[in-house]
């Protein structure tokens, strides 16, 4: 798909961090996974039929008033508690005033100088096993907009619609805006900083449950704010706040792209322009959206319909004591249990894969196929796709279920380990569960032993020579003697069975069984 | 106090979505001037030191438990909409911003 | 038959539980009278005579089984435009809105109809309650019952020439600095405006939420009381609702007892700037009370002279922020200025077109006292204000168990009058204002005519949030003395309006009657 803009002067990577440091502020919305909006019953359904999950409230229908969700206040709080943040024993919502068709009372109803949740932090681990600590500034709750289809422009965008179709279904879903003080520092590291973080935020939501937390539905977004200083400068440089960047690779090349772009502006003698930018996920760059002006006064107000938040400390550590083990510490935990080395346990973190894991043990499977499986040939299909692991097997329907299924054909003695690989392919282009693809592809390892006896009689008549240095105690020999018999077999044998067999009619050894 | 000028009501009438003509503009100058004027005597007020209050009843922590209700059917909720195009609320282009 | 509509709603209530009289007579004569007198009136922007009558006969169908019923069933209501009601257009006297039904009820209007009110219609009001006069009402101005070529007083005036014209006994009201109190003052009606989230909200299409109450508007204190407690009480829709039960108002209306009791005296609210005869009518009315057993103190409360400027500052501020929603994109008018407009221009052309001057004028005074740069010096230090008036009736009220003044500083003046003049309109709220930026409730009651003009004046009772009963006390008693002084209600010495002007319909009338019904 062509963009129209044209593509921007960037300078590479590595010059551009010899000469700056790039400084990161990210902001995360988190959608919750209450059952009902932030200020209204309304269901919050996915996927609904358009304008179904709406009222008066939802809708900004004159007259109607808004009444705080109970279980926002306590996720929010927890969310806070979770990233070490003091929670405000009193706080208030305020209105956050401009105009936008997919916003019902041109106000968000937001917390603006006094956030539920500030001042915490989150250590994130990086490939070289070294841990930054991202600052958090605040953490505040606030409503979600409707959703616009753009129609008559090309393919959806927003420039160049004749006019848009808006569904307020997901008008006035609860969101938590967590946002970080500026991030310094990082240099080179820093797209992989931001990377972590969003995967380390990601891993804190969903163990709390308190979100879906899913970068391409839209429930967990990230706004990616980038400038650079001259090395060894102390004031900040002017930034762009690109939106909408919604996987964790995105937030890797978006950062990334950000700098080379800043970079290329700087060294040039030009100066930034503060703006924000619009990530485009197929070509992999920012272009120019909204100049940041005086416009974008907001004339935050306390919301008056509202009564003020004041949480007390019972409440406070009530849901303090409902909070699941910290992730970092839980990792560790993990990866002993799991047994898994460093290198390993750091994979499956920045693949966002610890959850799926868990699940997947869970569900029966050992620690190591769960790896194998999930960070294989999933993870290779889902970069391809130019998406992360998760959202890519929920695309295909994979669930930690199937893996534990396949490891169970593989022990049960059904597969072998490349029968599965066919399987697991199988699986992963929509074919059924393991079971149903091993049926339908006739995979199942020969357990007629009359068979396989068969075929070792076979082979060892047909290579006497073979047969003879084995006997003689050259056991390395029956090599060649085992592939020859799982060619007779069609692949179908099981390989330790076979060498066994060869070794007990050779040098008299007992069999497997 | 600042003069308010026409620039500035002009400036007033964007963020508050109100197109007015030149005429209007220039009447709403004088008259907010002189409403301003009057409304300035809150900064005579002695309220160094005041707590601000935005709100006259002493309330707090007013939450409903996470439960559904029956929302609008769809064809409630848009039957008021000025344009309706599969069954959502159709509006003009919206400009590239934000 | 006519006389039926000359009783109070008590008395209606009782001829209904006798039935004596059904709901469907008692509904009927009041549309009679509508389509007689409402002509010259103009307090109707909608009348729902169908709807009326079917809950009318509804309320009769369940009375003759034998069904115990709310006291004020059968009893019919008009209901200010600024609610929200299911199935009946809502326009809050503003083009922006017209045709605009809502697909719900407000929760005082569904209170009405859960007590089988039979509601009459809308009533007109100031565009989105700003004014005091009903001039600014986009379907023309009400007039005065007493004489018509006078304001009713705003920005509830539909509602206070409704029943002060005896088109209903019952009407519903909002007070956001004095829209029940001031229109009943200029009227000679009652008109309450209980505490600050002592009637629910929701569903009323909000001027400045801080500052909004919807309250009685009637010929009587008891009656006033009587609906009083059908519509007050907690709602879990609104969250600024008061979880307690609504106060006893209709026993200390029935008992107008103020024996012992401390009436204070506004030093702040009297005298200067108040019109010679509604001074004269609220000294008399003063003592009056003390002749029933009340006790006189003078109490200060200075920071009131700084309410009018935090009012006009607090109101345009949150009324910025809750008319941004009259966008043209959900409801409502859409104006096209080009035919590729864009949204924002759109909206900009729409709000050109659908709002009044006096809603754009406020509009644009909160915009500028909210943005940065000029909050802390206008938003910021009203809200400190805003404060230090909360504290003067806090010691005011240490000293007196009610408070009192007139409640406008004038009579009625004539259409046009004060249109020209912003600042001169303000000015009638100055006395209302105050209870509104604390959250107490007030009352207006009629206190006489003035002797120079020959117009009904008003007399103010405000009383500690939530004990609203103390109004209803006070109130009753002044009624009760004032009554037997004149010897008769005060609105007896009204002009009776009669059917002549039912062939005069004002053209301006005749505009709104087109825009509705489809």
């Amino acid at each position: 798909m062509a963009t129209t803009t044209t593509t921007e002067v960037t300078i590479p990577f590595v010059e551009a961090l010899a000469a700056y440091e790039p400084v990161l502020g990210l902001e995360v919305h988190v959608e919750l996974n209450t059952a009902t909006k932030m200020f209204c019953g309304c269901a919050t359904e996915f996927g609904a039929e358009p304008n179904s999950q709406v009222c008066p409230v939802c809708l900004g229908l004159p007259g109607a008033l808004p009444v705080l969700n109970e279980k926002g206040v306590e996720s929010a709080i927890r969310i806070g508690l979770a990233l070490g943040c003091e929670i405000a024993p009193w706080c208030r919502f305020a209105r956050k005033n401009y105009f936008y068709p997919d916003m019902p009372k041109n106000f968000q109803t937001s917390q603006y100088d006094e956030p539920i949740s500030h001042d915490g932090h989150l250590d994130v681990e990086l490939e070289d096993g070294s841990t930054y600590r991202v600052e958090i500034e605040r953490a505040h709750m606030e409503e979600d907009t409707g959703k616009s289809l753009h129609i008559g422009g090309a393919t959806g965008r927003i420039h160049g619609a004749t006019h848009s179709l808006v569904d307020y279904n997901r008008a006035g879903i609860p969101l938590i805006e967590i946002v970080t003080k500026p991030m310094v520092g990082a240099g080179e590291r820093a797209p992989e900083v931001a990377r972590a973080y969003v995967a380390a935020l990601r891993d804190i939501v969903k163990a709390l449950g308190v979100s879906d937390a899913r970068m391409d539905q839209g429930s967990m977004r990230c706004d990616v704010n980038v400038s650079l200083m001259p090395k060894g400068a102390d004031r900040f440089g002017t930034r762009s706040e690109t939106k909408n960047v919604n996987s964790l690779r995105s937030v890797e090349r978006a950062v990334r792209y950000e700098i080379e772009r800043h970079a290329a502006v700087l060294a040039s003698g030009g100066s930034v322009v503060q703006e924000t930018r619009h990530w485009h996920e197929d070509t992999g760059v920012t272009t120019s959206g909204r100049v940041k002006s005086d416009a974008d006064d907001y004339r935050y107000f306390p919301e008056p319909d509202l009564v003020p938040i004041a949480p007390s400390a019972e409440l406070v550590e009530s849901l303090r004591a409902t909070l699941p083990e910290n992730p970092a510490l839980r990792r560790r935990r993990l990866q002993s249990s799991w047994g898994y080395s460093d290198l390993e346990m750091r994979d499956v973190v920045n693949a966002g894969l610890v959850e799926t894991i868990g699940e997947t043990v869970a569900a029966g499977a050992s620690p190591a196929g769960a790896r194998k499986w999930w960070s294989g040939e999933v993870a290779r299909r889902a970069n391809a796709a130019g998406t992360d692991v998760v959202p890519y097997a929920a695309s295909v329907g994979v669930t930690a279920a199937h893996v534990a299924e396949l490891e169970g054909l593989i022990s049960s003695g059904r597969l072998n380990d490349r029968m599965a690989r066919d399987v697991w392919d199988g699986v992963l282009a929509g074919e059924g569960t393991p079971t149903q693809v091993a049926d339908a592809r006739g995979l199942r390892l020969v357990e007629d032993s009359g068979a396989i006896e068969g075929a070792v009689e076979k082979v060892i008549a047909a290579n006497p020579d073979i047969a003879t240095k084995v006997r003689d105690g050259k056991v390395q020999a029956a090599g060649a003697l085992i592939g020859q018999v799982m060619k007779e077999l069609k692949g179908q044998g099981d390989a330790a069975a076979v060498r066994a067999l060869i070794l007990a009619r050779l040098t008299g050894a007992p069999s497997a069984e | 106090m600042p003069e308010l000028t026409r620039a500035d009501v002009a400036h007033l009438a964007g963020l508050a979505r109100i197109a007015m003509t030149d005429d209007e503009l220039d009447r709403m100058v004088g008259e907010l001037g002189i409403i301003l004027e009057s409304v300035a005597k809150v900064q005579q007020a002695p309220i160094e030191g005041v707590e601000p209050m935005s709100h006259p009843l002493p309330l707090t922590n007013v939450n409903r438990p996470d439960a559904v209700h029956p929302s609008l059917s769809a064809a409630a909720a848009l039957a008021g909409a000025p344009e309706v195009d599969q069954q959502r609320f159709s509006v003009p282009r919206i400009l590239d911003e934000e | 038959m006519t006389d039926l509509i000359r009783l109070t709603a008590d008395e209606m209530a009782d001829a209904l539980a006798a039935k004596d009289i059904s709901s469907l007579e008692l509904t009927r004569a009041h549309l009679e009278r509508i389509a007689a007198v409402d002509g010259g009136v103009h307090a109707f922007l909608h009348v729902d005579g169908e709807g009326a009558l079917a809950a009318a006969r509804t309320i009769d169908e369940r009375r003759s089984a034998g069904e115990a019923l709310p006291r004020l069933a059968g009893v019919p209501i008009g209901v200010k435009d600024v609610m929200a009601t299911k199935g009946l257009p809502t326009t809050c006297g503003s083009k922006i809105l017209q045709g605009w039904v809502p697909p719900y009820d407000a929760t005082l209007v569904t209170r009405l109809r859960q007590s089988g009110l039979p509601i009459l219609g809308k009533l007109n009001m100031d565009e989105f309650a700003m004014g005091s006069s009903t001039e600014h009402s986009a379907y023309g101005p009400t007039h005065n019952p007493w004489d018509l070529e006078r304001i009713p007083g705003g920005s509830g005036g539909g509602s206070a020439a409704c029943v002060g014209s005896y088109q209903a006994p019952l009407a519903i009201g909002t007070d956001t600095g004095g829209s029940i109190r001031q229109p009943a003052a200029v009227t000679g009606t009652v008109g309450t405006k209980p505490t600050y989230g002592g009637v629910s909200r929701f569903g009323l299409v909000a001027l400045a939420s801080s500052l909004d109450q919807a309250g009685p508007c009637t010929r009587t204190v008891l009656d006033a009381a009587l609906l009083h407690e059908v519509i007050g009480g907690y709602d879990p829709m609104d969250s600024t609702s008061i979880d307690a039960p609504v106060p006893p108002v209709v026993e200390a209306a029935r008992r107008a007892d103020v024996s012992g009791m401390r009436i204070g005296i506004v030093r702040e609210l009297t005298g200067e700037g108040f019109q010679a005869g509604v001074q004269k009518r609220f000294d008399e009315a003063v003592e009056h009370l003390v002749d029933a057993g009340a006790e006189v103190v003078e109490v200060s409360c200075p920071s009131f002279t700084y309410a009018l400027a935090a009012y006009y500052l607090i109101l345009p501020s949150e009324a910025s922020s809750n008319l941004a929603r009259f966008d043209a994109m959900r409801y409502g008018l859409r104006v096209w200025p080009s035919d590729d407009a864009s949204a924002e221009q759109v909206m900009a052309a729409t709000r050109a077109a659908g709002f009044g001057d006096e809603v754009k004028r406020r509009i644009i005074l909160g915009t500028y006292a909210l943005s940065s740069g000029y909050y802390d010096a206008y938003y910021g230090s009203a809200q400190k204000v805003r404060r230090l008036i909360y504290d003067d009736f806090a010691s005011a009220f240490e000293r007196a168990d009610v408070l009192v003044s007139p409640t406008s500083p004038t009579t009625a003046f004539r259409f046009g009058e004060k249109m020209t003049d912003p600042m001169s309109m303000y000015l009638q709220d100055i006395a209302t204002i105050p209870a509104n930026l604390a959250g107490v409730p007030g009352m207006s009651v009629p206190s006489g005519l003035a002797d120079e003009d020959g117009l009904p004046a008003g007399f103010q009772i405000l009383a500690p949030a939530t004990r609203d009963e103390r109004l209803y006390a006070v109130g009753a008693a002044l009624e009760q003395r004032l009554d037997a002084a004149w010897g008769g209600p005060l609105l007896d010495r009204a002009p009776t309006l009669a059917s002549a002007f039912s062939g005069a319909m004002g053209s301006s009338y005749a505009d709104a009657r087109d825009g509705e019904g489809r």
